[in-house]
């Protein structure tokens, strides 16, 4: 499964550790994560990010 | 210095730093700064920000020249770098207050920060309202503008806008007002603030811009947490100059930076120089041995085209290229004509090296030239030729904008 970098902040996006406080569970491959969730750091939507 | 008022019941407490030059690490300050914080008088007394910790007894005098310390209520705290987070731990001593406001992120980074477990912390998010007696504040996240935990406040009654770090300048003086300043002085300290902190977030900007626009706040003043404050027309002119700035719409104007063994680089940065200049671009020459890099960026940010030159040394590119090459890449500039140049005595490297790093930062790359040892007439006039073929793209590039 790939990683995504967020292109505004540089956090990444790893599926095999979801993002669990915001309701994306371990495993969630980037494809299936909700297009409303947000970067965790820095607000940015998921058209913001690319494929790491 | 004493506190001002400068609206009915609104106190700056903020410090003037002059001798401050090293700002944050990684860049000049030329003209000194001053971190600025208010403190509002009303049913429940609100300091929003506070200083650098090396000013905390600055900020407690000047409140105290106000009221005593004892009768703060609440802290708002838009923005937890240290200069504007550093004295809280002497304020929240000092005045025990019922509540210290910050984002979501700006809970996680006081509590990195400080020793904040018995802190009275109460996190708002973007729409949320908190009364103080006659005045609401009401919160907006502005995360990445310029930290994850940065948020302003803004308060009706008195069409006011605290805006952390945005529309900030480094820049020491006993006004307050931006229009009781050096007009020249004044724009250049706000675009070098843009430069070197800013703008990697320009997109972010674009959006909170968009977004103060959608609360429909009728903004009468804006106050920064650095330099001068906006009031009257400088309002909308320092909006539209962000609006301008988060654009990085190309300027016909282009920056030669260089480092050199020999001078033989050197003459090259010149001979680019004359090009860009003949074909009616306006240019700055810029030593990296004699510039620090945040100057440079300055020059960069401010300029549609970019010209980098390096001597090849151990088959690389000399040390103060590769850190303003790093330090450029990092601010993310946009919407820029590039090109490389540099002498070499035997495996030449360098122009390879920069031009590609140059391409990775998604500018319109131009092949540039080198040359073996001491550059030929005729390496020189390939010189002249790459400056004028870089301003001639440039103004290519702005007329299609």
């Amino acid at each position: 499964m790939d990683k995504y970098v967020c292109n505004v902040c540089g956090y990444v996006y790893n599926p095999a550790e979801g993002d669990p406080d915001n309701n994306v569970a371990p495993g969630t491959p980037w494809e299936k994560v909700p297009d409303e969730w947000t970067c965790p750091v820095c607000g940015a939507s998921k058209d913001e990010f690319s494929k790491e | 210095m004493k506190s001002v008022e400068i609206l009915k019941d609104i106190h700056y407490i903020g410090a003037v730093d002059w001798d401050r030059r090293n700002f944050h690490g990684y860049s000049l300050s030329p003209k000194g700064t001053t971190y600025n914080a208010f403190l509002i008088q009303d049913e429940k007394n609100t300091v929003v920000d506070t200083v650098d910790a090396s000013f905390a007894g600055d900020l407690l005098c000047k409140i105290a020249h106000v009221m005593p310390v004892e009768k703060v209520d609440y802290i708002v705290v838009n923005h937890v770098e240290p200069d504007h987070s550093g004295a809280l731990p002497r304020l929240v001593a000092a005045c025990k207050p019922e509540k210290i406001v910050c984002s979501v992120m700006g809970e996680k980074a006081i509590k990195e920060y400080y020793d904040a477990k018995d802190w009275p912390l109460h996190v708002v998010k973007t729409g949320d309202t908190l009364s103080i007696g006659k005045r609401t504040l009401h919160f907006m996240e502005t995360r990445m503008l310029h930290w994850p935990d940065s948020m302003m406040t803004y308060i009706p009654h008195d069409k006011l806008l605290i805006s952390q770090d945005a529309f900030g300048q480094n820049y020491a003086t006993s006004e307050r007002f931006a229009d009781e300043v050096d007009q020249a002085e004044l724009a250049r300290q706000l675009s070098r603030y843009y430069a070197n902190i800013v703008l990697p977030y320009s997109s972010v900007t674009l959006k909170i811009l968009e977004e103060v626009g959608k609360q429909g706040w009728d903004v009468q003043m804006i106050a920064p947490d650095h330099g001068l404050l906006w009031r009257g027309a400088g309002v909308g002119q320092v909006i539209e100059a962000y609006r301008n700035f988060a654009l990085q719409k190309p300027a016909n104007k282009a920056v030669v930076f260089f480092d050199t063994m020999w001078r033989s680089t050197e003459m090259m940065a010149h001979a680019v120089a004359q090009g860009l200049s003949d074909a009616g671009t306006p240019v700055t020459v810029m030593s990296l041995k004699a510039n620090h890099h945040s100057d440079v960026m300055t020059e960069v940010f401010e300029s549609g085209a970019v010209l980098v030159g390096s001597a090849t040394h151990n088959n690389g590119v000399l040390p103060p290229v590769s850190a303003m090459l790093t330090y450029m890449k990092g601010l993310r500039p946009q919407n820029k004509v590039a090109a490389a140049f540099g002498s070499y005595g035997w495996s030449g490297e360098s122009l390879k090296l920069v031009t590609e790093q140059l391409t990775a930062m998604h500018f319109d790359v131009i092949e540039g030239v080198r040359a073996k040892n001491r550059p030929t007439h005729d390496q020189l006039k390939a010189c002249v030729d790459l400056g004028r073929k870089v301003a001639e793209a440039l103004q290519a590039k702005i007329a299609s904008f």
